[in-house]
């Protein structure tokens, strides 16, 4: 029920109703992305973005470099563990 | 896929196994870790994490899966607003085959209501849109990963002043379900792994209270095998240093505040209730939504006549100790003959992230019997001491 799967958002195809359309492993999929967009952050801005698709929404960006230092972590580990 | 595929692994995985083991060798004392999230649950059967894990460490399957705790009372309810010939009932394709008293959703669809499976509550709008002379009724459920959706929904339906769409809400809170399970003397439980797409939306404060209060640690968690096993050492890492925290191993999508577009979204909307009915855990204070009375024009309680009748669970069905982890789904008496996912009595098997579905479908002869709750281990059977405690 809580899944979530990442994206890409590649286009912005309505400001007003905040759509845009995400790249998931190559579907292109349209998804509304008011979760992640305030003046901080306008809808234009967006694109690039990596994002957690669910149930049609693009409900918080994925932090890169989170991601690479967990990455990281685990790596060291998997040395230390040979 | 870009953030799938690095976090399934093997040498990372079979790396984080031995630490696990190390950690467990330390502790040498039977360790029970309830996973909160039926995302998790689905995640660990899939991967056959389970089996890989010591013989000491055991996971609980917890309750949070929306569909497993939803009582048939409101099943019953959502179908008698589908009776009605001029309501197009909408809801995601999770709800379908649940058992309500007499029928689920599917079978009422089969006997002739207009009930329409949806990915996205925005779909209902289109519906909406699309029978002007039809009154849209969308069945919502979940946590607060799926209630910033909905309440999004239910703010374009207004901005665009859509009139014959309105919301049944059934959307619950997973702290008070936490707290329920907590204060419940059955439940012997070492730490939690935490829901991540929940915590992605509530971030990571609400949890607080389990170290404090409960002196029990969390690690919030994603939902790929590396994730699962990372945070399960990180939860034997703080066990074994007598430490009670929250921690937060999926911090590439969840942050500290959360996410607060979305919280806004749903304060807006909706209205915690007073009580809201569990299935397997009964009535949870303060464990539910509804609408606001800003919305009251969508809200479907007060546009139609619902029976709003409590029902109780099948006799044979044990789901409710299932969900607090009292009970092992193949201990049930029905688990596996009379109900099945295809013959469904009780929830956990209907919903792919039940426990009962999932051990149905993953579950290896080799893992059932071997860890269960009533299982006395070879080593000592003195609980754990709470964080910063000492046996003496």
């Amino acid at each position: 029920m809580c899944l979530g799967i990442p994206g890409k958002i590649i286009e912005i195809t309505n400001v007003n109703h905040k759509l845009a359309i995400v790249d998931i492993a190559g579907v292109k999929r349209q998804v509304n992305i008011a979760c992640i967009v305030n003046e901080q952050h306008p809808p234009e801005a967006c694109i690039g973005d990596w994002v957690l698709v669910h149930v049609g929404f693009a409900m918080n960006r994925i932090n890169e470099q989170q991601a690479a230092e967990t990455l990281q972590l685990l790596q060291e580990l998997a040395e230390l563990s040979n | 896929m870009k953030y799938v595929d690095e976090f399934r692994e093997p040498e990372k995985a079979e790396a984080l196994r031995r630490q696990i083991a190390k950690l467990c060798q330390q502790l040498a004392k039977p360790i029970k870790i309830m996973e909160v999230c039926g995302g998790h649950t689905h995640s660990i059967f899939k991967y056959g994490i389970e089996e890989i894990l010591p013989d000491n460490l055991e996971l609980i399957h917890g309750p949070g899966c929306p569909v497993c705790v939803m009582p048939k009372g409101r099943l019953d309810d959502a179908i008698a607003i589908s009776q009605n010939p001029n309501v197009i009932l909408v809801t995601f394709g999770d709800t379908m085959r649940v058992p309500g008293s007499k029928t689920s959703l599917l079978q009422a669809k089969a006997t002739g209501a207009d009930i329409r499976m949806v990915y996205s509550p925005l779909d209902s709008l289109q519906i909406a849109k699309d029978n002007l002379n039809k009154e849209v009724v969308f069945f919502a459920l979940g946590f607060e990963t799926t209630a910033p959706s909905t309440a999004f929904t239910i703010l374009q339906a207004a901005a665009e002043e859509i009139h014959n769409f309105s919301m049944f809400c059934n959307h619950v809170l997973v702290i008070p379900a936490l707290q329920a399970l907590l204060n419940n003397p059955d439940l012997q439980l070492d730490g939690f792994v935490g829901p991540g797409h929940v915590s992605m939306v509530i971030g990571t404060d609400p949890y607080q209270f389990i170290s404090q209060q409960y002196h029990k640690p969390i690690v919030i968690s994603g939902f790929e095998p590396l994730d699962i096993l990372q945070s399960i050492w990180m939860l034997l890492q703080q066990l074994v240093e007598k430490r009670c925290e929250v921690e937060n191993q999926y911090n590439r999508i969840v942050q500290k505040a959360g996410n607060t577009i979305a919280l806004q979204a749903i304060n807006k909307v909706f209205a915690v209730r007073d009580s809201f009915d569990w299935r397997g855990l009964g009535e949870i204070p303060y464990s539910g939504l509804k609408m606001n009375p800003e919305y009251a024009q969508f809200d479907a309680e007060l546009k139609f006549t619902i029976p709003n009748i409590k029902v109780a669970d099948h006799k044979a069905c044990q789901c409710g100790e299932i969900l607090k982890g009292v009970l092992k789904p193949w201990e049930c008496k029905v688990f596996g003959t009379a109900c099945t996912p295809e013959t469904p009595i009780g929830s956990c098997m209907v919903s792919s992230e039940g426990a009962c579905a999932a051990y149905y479908k993953y579950g290896r002869l080799s893992t059932i019997g071997k860890k269960t709750t009533t299982e006395k281990p070879k080593i000592t059977q003195e609980p754990l001491p709470a964080c910063g405690m000492s046996l003496d």
